[in-house]
């Protein structure tokens, strides 16, 4: 069927296919020039970063870099690393706990208050985040908690605007059927929630949880403020003071870099469908 | 207890009173599964916001106790030329970057709207800049920009442009954030492509048949039919671009550089707040941010209702 209607195909559109695709790897090419860029420059020292003519594949590679990298005193990536994976995955497991017990209310049960509380939601989702951080800010240093990774995460614990209105979306999709004939059989509200509704949305679970992981990783103005210490950073905050203070270091920062975006890039890969259909459901609708 | 009791025995026998009564249990339950959230909005959220209206009229070094000065921290900001300079860039950037960046998502999405072999590839390609640490971003694009060895000015002199010096030169540098946000657009390209992608079949192949342009049909009846999309993307953008802070921290640092071209209103408050702690001025400016983004969103929702067609819309 297919390759009847393509042998069939005037030639004038399969001049327009090839044009189209021509056209779509060089838009392509363009989105995916700052990764290459930034992969040959972590493997290139500083001469040959800003050589001309421009060297588009580095040789030699150099893999000493990745080596200094790992091992730098003003630079403890690996422990900053470390402190990344820490508090994005924090983050995820308190986002899923917490909001899928709020989104639950919202999507799936009838009480009063409900869509006035909805509605704050919505609100505080379109919120500029400075609005309310100074006087929280001001409640964790009074607490003594600066410094510590407390105020990233215990926000998380109680939910998350974001991420409740995503996972509300999924559970509206639950069928009101199913949870009625659980009451009229007499489970309690608890039972019907973790036994019929969150069976229903674990992908969306699973969905949020990633979104999670990914905007924790790239946060950077909240663990700019609240940690001092280099030892305590994320990579984000590591990254920007490395290159703030050894602006002229390229291949190592380009290193940093690489090394900083590509447990997110294979975790995009590896979970892509996932990822999309989490974003249909957290647009419109 | 005993209506309860009356009520239970009474509704063994009839089906949709026990019901209520469920309904009942259901409402408990709604409220206490939306406790905590509650709790965390209340603490989190309605609380600091009130209290920043307030810290915003004091004089409050974060150590010792917040003075009462009534406006005079808003008649300070209006005689800083720092916090006019900021407004100035983060309204230009915003004026700027968001429609720059819609149009060419909704270009991208049009492109993307065909089925081939190569269509998954594509999408991936144009989500990944999204996944890139804000940070890890603005660094790599600090190198493609630099003057002689970079690539986009060897291009750029390729072509026959002169391209400026985007890092040092003042006139440009505002530029160089701007491009370095129409980079990962992957996310409104998607929403785009998902509006698209439900337009109904009949409708678009009757549009076809009717005019054989496909720019008629792209102003008539594509960009209508996506319209809801084009106010979410909008509004997104707005609110993020008036709080454009990593990037321009990372290009500009604390002042701007070069010459204040790249300082945004952002910048200036955690300056502001973290660097002089004059956390009273810091909460004006918090403030008098909030009150632009809300008037600037409810422009934005009040004129919506003459571009922004629902379905099922009789107009």
């Amino acid at each position: 069927m297919t390759t009847a209607s393509t042998r069939r195909m005037p030639p004038r559109k399969s001049v327009q296919t090839v044009i189209y695709h021509a056209a779509m790897l060089l838009i392509a090419g363009i989105f995916l020039l700052p990764f290459y860029w930034m992969t040959i420059s972590a493997f290139k020292n500083n001469a040959e970063i800003f050589a001309r003519p421009v060297t588009w594949f580095p040789d030699p590679i150099r893999w000493s870099n990745i080596a200094e990298l790992f091992n730098r005193d003003d630079f403890p990536f690996l422990i900053q690393f470390g402190n990344s994976v820490f508090y994005a995955g924090s983050v995820a497991l308190a986002v899923c706990f917490s909001c899928s017990l709020a989104a639950y209310s919202f999507g799936c049960l009838r009480w009063r208050w409900r869509d006035l509380v909805f509605g704050l939601t919505v609100c505080a989702l379109l919120l500029p985040g400075i609005v309310t951080f100074l006087p929280v800010y001001l409640g964790w240093s009074r607490l003594g908690l600066n410094g510590t990774y407390w105020p990233l995460i215990t926000p998380f614990l109680f939910g998350d605007a974001f991420f409740i209105f995503m996972l509300r979306q999924f559970y509206m999709g639950v069928p009101r059927e199913l949870l009625d004939a659980a009451r009229l059989d007499g489970a309690s509200e608890f039972r019907i929630w973790w036994q019929i509704a969150l069976p229903q949305v674990w992908t969306a679970l699973v969905i949020v949880g990633l979104f999670a992981v990914v905007y924790t990783w790239n946060e950077f103005f909240s663990p700019l403020i609240y940690l001092q210490d280099r030892e305590d950073f994320p990579l984000s905050v590591g990254l920007f003071t490395f290159q703030a203070n050894r602006a002229r270091e390229w291949s190592i920062s380009m290193a940093g870099a690489l090394f900083a975006a590509l447990p997110m890039v294979v975790l995009f890969l590896l979970t892509q469908r996932l990822f999309r259909q989490g974003l249909a459901s957290s647009s419109l609708k | 207890m005993a209506i309860l009791a009356k009520e239970n025995t009474a509704g063994a026998s009839s089906p949709p009173r026990r019901l209520g009564l469920a309904g009942r249990g259901e409402a408990r339950a709604g409220f206490l599964f939306a406790l905590p959230w509650m709790v965390g909005l209340t603490i989190f959220t309605i609380i600091p916001l009130l209290l920043t209206f307030y810290i915003a009229q004091t004089k409050f070094q974060i150590v010792g106790a917040p003075k009462y000065v009534g406006l005079a921290n808003y008649a300070a900001m209006w005689i800083d030329p720092a916090m006019w300079t900021s407004a100035r860039n983060t309204m230009f950037f915003a004026v700027v970057s968001v429609p720059i960046k819609l149009v060419i998502a909704l270009g991208l999405a049009l492109l993307l709207n065909r089925v081939t072999a190569l269509s998954g590839f594509y999408r991936t390609v144009f989500y990944l800049p999204f996944l890139m640490p804000a940070v890890a971003g603005s660094i790599v694009f600090m190198l493609l920009l630099t003057p002689d060895a970079g690539p986009v000015n060897i291009a750029l002199k390729a072509l026959g442009f002169s391209p400026p010096d985007w890092l040092l030169d003042p006139k440009a540098a505002l530029w160089t954030i701007i491009l370095l946000s129409l980079w990962p657009l992957g996310v409104e390209t998607l929403v785009f492509l998902g509006g698209l992608q439900n337009i109904p079949k009949d409708v678009s192949e009757a549009a076809d048949l009717d005019s054989p342009r496909g720019w008629h049909k792209l102003v008539w009846i594509t960009i209508p039919l996506i319209s809801p999309m084009i106010l979410f993307n909008l509004v997104i953008g707005i609110i993020y671009s008036f709080q454009v802070f990593t990037q321009a921290l990372v290009v500009g640092g604390t002042t701007g550089k070069p010459a204040e071209a790249t300082l945004m209103y952002m910048v200036v408050l955690y300056r502001a707040a973290f660097r002089y702690f004059n956390v009273g001025y810091a909460a004006a400016m918090a403030t008098v941010l909030f009150v632009g983004v809300l008037l600037l969103t409810l422009l934005i929702f009040r004129t919506a209702r003459s571009w922004v067609h629902y379905e099922g819309d009789s107009r």
